[in-house]
């Protein structure tokens, strides 16, 4: 490591050229994409797999540092000029030889990023990126057989190992409403046909919802087979007490996307938690006010909105603006105003 | 308020009302803001660090007097780009919407003496809550002039109209002193208070890193070129310090503008508050170009109302603040640069001299200690 403290004070220098900016301020406008730069990544095709999912062509920045088949990125996009963050499980093979990576999504009612991604993201985009993550991977011994139960966009982490990983018997049951609401379906017959994958189409509009029990009778041998399970909670609650009830719930792993359902409503109970206090607030006095009246230090300026000196970290929860009504949600990285801001529902404030 | 008060044909209720309609116009902006707003901060920002690498870049060769004009013409426009257009808006907190860490108020830093932080604290919170009210808004005068008849002449004063010369040249160490309150800590007692000396130490890193950066290391860089370049340098920031001093001093010292008493912000409502900023500020008039280079400060009147409105925005809100003006029987402020700027001048002059006495008693002592 003889080249470090030369070059760490080369970075000093340049650093001293470029303040009080950084030298990455000025390389991020030719090279965004460089290792050593914030993990982005650049959208270069959005391909439309049903009337509302598509799958999205990312070229990662340098620093990616590659995905194990089920993992999911979170990404961060600019929607309206807001910066939003998802997760989305990667579809893509871990070997692509392009080195881009995939990731599906399926547009869900008044949800601000799917439907931007689906409907009017434009190759160009940079986007922000974490690097990959997740436990719902395969093992690294090849299980005999195996099964994949998916329903909805639950489809999109298997579909990255189905990719990734041949096994020598492998049956997917999926649920979907309807044939045309299949994600990947032609890609999914075209396995069948080759005889790599035996697949079971549940068409809930018609069928109704898989009843957990008719595993006996669409895979007999289903207590035997390594199984990756993902959807709705319903069907992964229901698939969990089945496994459990038949002594194999170790054959069993799931993943479950988190509803992100914030609780919103007029007030409610406000965690404080640098300072681990707790407190009950109404839907109408800022929270600045809640947190000095509960002893917590909390930064204050001109409490009436204008000058930024109280934002603060939001953790969970949501919030109300008092002038606007406007609700914000927390997301990482969104800060609130604390003197114009009363809990909307039960909320955690960084203080 | 001096004289007359050109408010007092105004019930309370219409005060009231000219409230509801203000909030509404910043409801408007706030649901409207969106792609394109964030399209345009990010293209100054860019536009802004190309401008300053290749001014620089240029500068390097400053040895030959036509690579100096261009590079000091380019570097001058580049701070005052960083300082109005971008800076001063991202530390209002205009940007924060926009949810990226890189162009937010509690991240950016610019390049000026003062650090960010402290100057958010004296500019956002006091000079904007505070707004023109003797003895709690220390913009009027900068501790060191007397902008109102109210305020009592001291011999001092005569020297006034060079201490503002003084303080324009070297506008952003006068703004770094004020920040830290100098005058005040500076007495014995406050000299050693710790939070100040952390305050002060903080300048002082700012300080130096941009001492080093403008007089050190680029004429360094730039090798033959190094007298040249030091020259250039300074030249931009006495430029960029004359430019924003001139631009800051019409937005609350022309004539016509109102000052306050202490006494009368008690309680103040919601549309009250609104029409001091309205009575206490005052506008530049011109081109795009020239709203752009004063970084939308030009609408000085609706920056003043909606401090935290993204500043691209305020040509299009500033045609119904001024119709609101109208409607309401009050005066509208503005004025080309030229006349904007002798008229604070002529001010600063007058004021050096004493008045006979005040107009309207304003026996606050706060207001005496700044005098004095």
């Amino acid at each position: 490591m003889t080249s470090t403290a030369p070059r760490s004070r080369a970075w000093k220098l340049l650093e001293m050229v470029t303040t009080p900016l950084l030298p990455s301020d000025y390389l991020d406008l030719v090279s965004p994409l460089r290792a050593g730069a914030d993990l982005r990544g650049r959208i270069e095709a959005v391909h439309p797999e049903t009337g509302d999912a598509a799958t999205v062509v990312i070229r990662p920045g340098r620093g990616w540092r590659g995905h194990t088949a089920g993992q999911y990125v979170r990404i961060g996009v600019d929607v309206d000029g807001v910066r939003l963050w998802r997760a989305y499980s990667l579809t893509s093979p871990t070997d692509r030889r392009d080195g881009r990576v995939t990731i599906t999504v399926k547009a869900i009612p008044d949800g601000k990023v799917s439907n931007h991604l689906v409907r009017r993201a434009k190759p160009g985009t940079l986007i922000q990126l974490d690097q990959p993550t997740g436990d719902f991977v395969l093992p690294q011994a090849k299980p005999a057989k195996v099964l994949y139960l998916t329903a909805g966009s639950g489809i999109t982490p298997v579909m990255g190992m189905l990719r990734d990983t041949e096994f020598d018997d492998v049956v997917m049951v999926h649920c979907a409403p309807q044939p045309q609401d299949v994600i990947f379906r032609s890609e999914l017959h075209d396995l069948v046909a080759d005889k790599k994958l035996r697949l079971t189409e549940v068409h809930t509009d018609t069928d109704g919802m898989l009843d957990i029990a008719r595993l006996d009778e669409l895979v007999p041998d289903w207590a035997e087979r390594e199984t990756w399970a993902c959807g709705p909670a319903g069907l992964l609650d229901a698939a969990e007490e089945h496994w459990t009830e038949h002594g194999v719930q170790e054959r069993l792993h799931t993943e479950r996307f988190r509803p992100g359902i914030v609780v919103t409503g007029d007030g409610g109970e406000v965690t404080f938690s640098t300072t681990g206090r707790t407190v009950d607030a109404d839907g109408a006095t800022p929270l600045l006010d809640i947190g000095e009246e509960a002893g917590v230090l909390m930064p204050s300026g001109c409490r009436m909105g204008i000058c930024f000196g109280c934002v603060t970290p939001l953790k969970a929860g949501a919030v109300r603006d008092l002038r606007t009504g406007e609700i914000t949600e927390a997301e990482p990285g969104v800060l609130i105003q604390t003197c114009v801001s009363a809990a909307a529902g039960p909320c955690d404030i960084e203080r | 308020m001096t004289a007359t008060d050109p408010t007092a044909h105004l019930t309370a209720e219409q005060i009231e009302e000219l409230g509801r309609e203000l909030d509404a116009i910043r409801d408007e902006v706030i649901a409207s803001r969106g792609e394109k707003d964030a399209a345009y901060i990010r293209k100054v920002i860019s536009a802004q660090r190309k401008l300053e690498l290749v001014s620089r870049g240029v500068l390097l060769f400053s040895i030959f007097p036509p690579a100096w004009l261009i590079g000091t013409a380019g570097l001058s426009v580049a701070k005052i780009m960083d300082n109005m257009e971008i800076g001063h808006n991202i530390l209002h907190g205009q940007w924060d919407w926009m949810r990226d860490p890189k162009i937010h108020s509690t991240t950016w830093e610019w390049d000026h003496v003062s650090p960010s932080e402290q100057w958010k604290h004296s500019h956002n919170e006091l000079h904007h809550t505070y707004t023109n009210v003797i003895g709690k808004d220390n913009d009027l005068g900068y501790g060191i002039m007397r902008v109102d008849e109210d305020q009592r002449w001291h011999p001092f004063h005569l020297g006034q109209p060079l201490w503002n010369f003084i303080n324009a040249c070297f506008f952003e160490y006068g703004i770094a002193a004020y920040d830290l309150e100098l005058g005040k800590n500076l007495q014995k007692r406050r000299r050693k208070n710790p939070e100040f000396r952390a305050r002060a130490r903080a300048v002082g890193r700012k300080i130096r890193k941009q001492v080093l950066k403008d007089y050190v290391i680029h004429p360094l860089l730039s090798g033959p070129s190094f007298l040249p370049t030091l020259a250039a340098t300074f030249t931009a920031n006495l430029v960029r310090n004359l430019w924003t001093h001139s631009v800051i001093m019409c937005g609350h010292f022309p004539e016509g503008v109102q000052v306050f008493e202490r006494r009368s912000i008690k309680g103040e409502t919601r549309g009250q508050w609104y029409l001091r900023q309205m009575m206490g500020s005052a506008n530049i008039s011109g081109s795009k170009a020239m709203h752009f280079m004063t970084g939308n400060l030009s609408h000085q009147i609706e920056h003043h109302l909606f401090p935290d409105l993204p500043s691209n925005r305020y040509a299009e809100v500033a045609v119904k603040v001024r119709a609101l003006f109208e409607k309401y029987e009050l005066e509208y402020v503005t004025g080309p640069l030229p006349k904007q700027v002798f008229s604070a001048w002529h001010k600063v002059f007058r004021l050096s001299l004493p008045n006979k006495k005040p107009k309207v008693k304003t026996p606050d002592r706060e207001q005496e200690l700044l005098a004095a």
